[in-house]
């Protein structure tokens, strides 16, 4: 259908070309059937052009439609199943749920609000309020954000991203927080620093929009905005926050690493949709995204298996899929970016250096970042980031037009300085806008469940629930 | 009447089970436990941290039996369950003053 649509189209180009010479020169005195023609030409190739553009909107509104799907399930089953089975299981219902208030109360916000600030137009640091209540965000494409697909498919892709990163959070602060504070303070956090972010990176007119020209940093699918924030900010709650009763001298280990390993497989085929999805078409672009985030994510996972082996003697299930987990986080930025080959050597790299992260790092400075979301998702994405200044070609993505020097390994070193300047912007919104969030969250209702509440679990004290029955 | 308690490895339920039916004895309680006697536990690895396991999954079997069953019933549970090596579990036996049967209220050894 599409190519015979492209046939149709090509052919009443070349007519109106071959066509032309009679009408410049029967401008004066066309005999009437000529014009009748021209005029039934001219007809014809506007349907063509027509019908094209709604295939290419066909195509690529079925391929984002998808992804927002893919990317949604990251948070719930993949994200949910991936921390509730490294939790103890008395926590397991507290947990999951941390997650999925996140699919209800950030979607709310994101109608309310959310999106506006997050890709309104607005100023270099933040959107503006002309799409709140999703006023004019409409079934026709929005040409700042993807000329080919409705608004309406390109906010509800965005607003996946908003769920999950918040939600990502929630790691450094398993097992202890109350669920009422951890629903205002995500709340709040997903207003003060993931919007901005979100705006100053992709947004039209942000501060780090690699197609601006204030300084325009590499960040394909959230190497800075998801995965920075998220990570950074997990450090300042596991730090401000404290440890779990018993840490670390008593055992915590996983209660099910079988729901672990489902969530995480579950993350890397929704993660398609995140990276892939992130070319905003079905175009050659989204190919690449997809490509490297698989070789990345093997890799990475490789990497972490390798260094845990020789470390401590074994290749662990919960070792592999923390790896993949990594990759797939230092990947995000690079997708649209790189060559496939780049993709393994960054997904190996960042392998070796998260399972250092929360081997070492984490058992030195003594903090309990519970599930490691800083190990994987602020080391991973910090990482991520820088590695995308230095592989990023216009090979692939041509962002400063065909055969120009995109990334360090164009010979373009002055980006690293750009990729430096967005990941240290990121790292600085998230300590301080956490920092604060926390203590003002802490005046007025306070963060942590009472010892007695901590010591029966979340499921019980927080939900009256109880994950597994006895009977 | 005597009851008889074996601490068992898991992996040897099934042979022991069969064993003591062999012999007569067709009543038993069988419970899911965890212990160690001087045998030492393991250890396991979770993202870099290292965990002791001491106290190991094992099966404890209980029944009650006439007092002439006695030595068949050690027989049987050593036979099948008896590996050689350390962890192999322990049976205690002590005397039982009484026995009901909830239905019918029978007493004695013949409620066994």
């Amino acid at each position: 259908m599409l190519r015979r649509t492209i046939r149709l189209f090509l052919a009443s180009v070349s007519l109106l070309v071959f066509a032309f010479p009679v009408l410049a020169l029967s401008q004066t005195a066309a005999p009437a059937d000529t014009q009748a023609r021209i005029a039934a030409l001219e007809q014809a190739m506007h349907q063509s052009q027509a019908a094209t553009a709604s295939a290419q909107m066909s195509g690529d509104n079925a391929w984002m439609l998808t992804s927002a799907a893919l990317v949604l399930m990251m948070t719930g089953p993949g994200l949910a199943l991936f921390y509730g089975g490294l939790v103890r299981k008395k926590n397991i219902l507290g947990t999951m749920m941390q997650s999925f208030a996140m699919m209800g109360l950030v979607s709310i916000l994101w109608a309310l609000v959310g999106y506006s600030l997050a890709f309104g137009h607005g100023n270099l640091f933040i959107g503006g309020f002309e799409h709140v209540f999703l006023k004019g965000v409409t079934l026709s494409p929005n040409p700042d954000y993807g000329p080919t697909i409705p608004e309406q498919t390109y906010m509800i892709y965005q607003l996946m991203f908003a769920i999950i990163t918040p939600a990502l959070i929630c790691g450094a602060f398993a097992e202890r927080m109350k669920f009422s504070s951890m629903a205002v303070f995500l709340t709040l956090w997903s207003l003060i620093i993931y919007c901005p972010m979100a705006h100053m990176v992709w947004g039209v007119g942000g501060l780090f929009n690699s197609a601006g020209t204030h300084i325009p940093s590499f960040d394909f699918a959230g190497g800075t905005v998801v995965h920075i924030t998220s990570g950074v900010s997990a450090l300042v709650c596991a730090l401000y926050m404290g440890k779990r009763i018993g840490y670390p001298h008593t055992a915590m280990p996983p209660h099910s690493l079988v729901l672990s390993f489902i969530g995480a497989c579950l993350l890397w085929v929704g993660w398609f949709g995140f990276n892939a999805g992130s070319a905003v078409a079905a175009n050659g672009l989204a190919t690449s995204a997809f490509v490297n985030t698989h070789f990345a994510t093997a890799a990475a996972a490789l990497g972490w298996t390798i260094f845990e082996w020789l470390h401590a003697g074994k290749p662990t299930a919960l070792g592999a899929i923390s790896g993949a987990v990594a990759g797939l986080v230092a990947i995000t930025p690079a997708s649209g970016f790189v060559q496939p080959m780049s993709a393994l050597v960054i997904g190996l790299i960042a392998g070796l250096f998260c399972s250092f992260m929360v081997f070492k790092v984490k058992a030195l400075f003594g903090y309990d970042d519970s599930l490691d979301a800083f190990g994987v998702h602020g080391a991973g994405g910090t990482l991520g980031a820088l590695l995308t200044g230095i592989f990023a070609t216009w090979v692939i993505n041509p962002v400063y037009g065909p055969g120009k020097a995109t990334g360090a390994i164009d010979g373009n070193w002055h980006q690293m300085l750009n990729q430096l300047a967005a990941v240290g912007t990121s790292w600085g919104i998230s300590i301080v806008g956490t920092l604060i969030l926390l203590v003002v969250v802490d005046k007025i209702m306070g963060l942590r469940v009472t010892p007695e509440q901590e010591v029966a679990g979340l499921d019980l004290s927080q939900h009256g629930e109880e994950g597994y029955a006895l009977d | 009447m005597l009851k008889i308690e074996a601490v068992l490895q898991p992996s040897k339920l099934d042979a022991v089970k069969d064993a003591l039916l062999e012999a007569g004895i067709e009543g038993m309680t069988i419970l899911e436990a965890r212990g160690h006697g001087r045998q030492k536990g393991h250890t396991e690895f979770y993202r870099g941290r290292e965990y002791t396991v001491d106290l190991l999954p094992k099966v404890k079997i209980e029944m009650v039996v006439h007092d002439n069953m006695k030595e068949k019933a050690i027989q049987a549970i050593v036979g099948a369950a008896r590996t050689g090596r350390i962890g192999d579990g322990k049976i205690f036996i002590s005397p039982v003053e009484e026995a009901i049967r909830i239905r019918n209220d029978e007493r004695g050894e013949n409620a066994l």
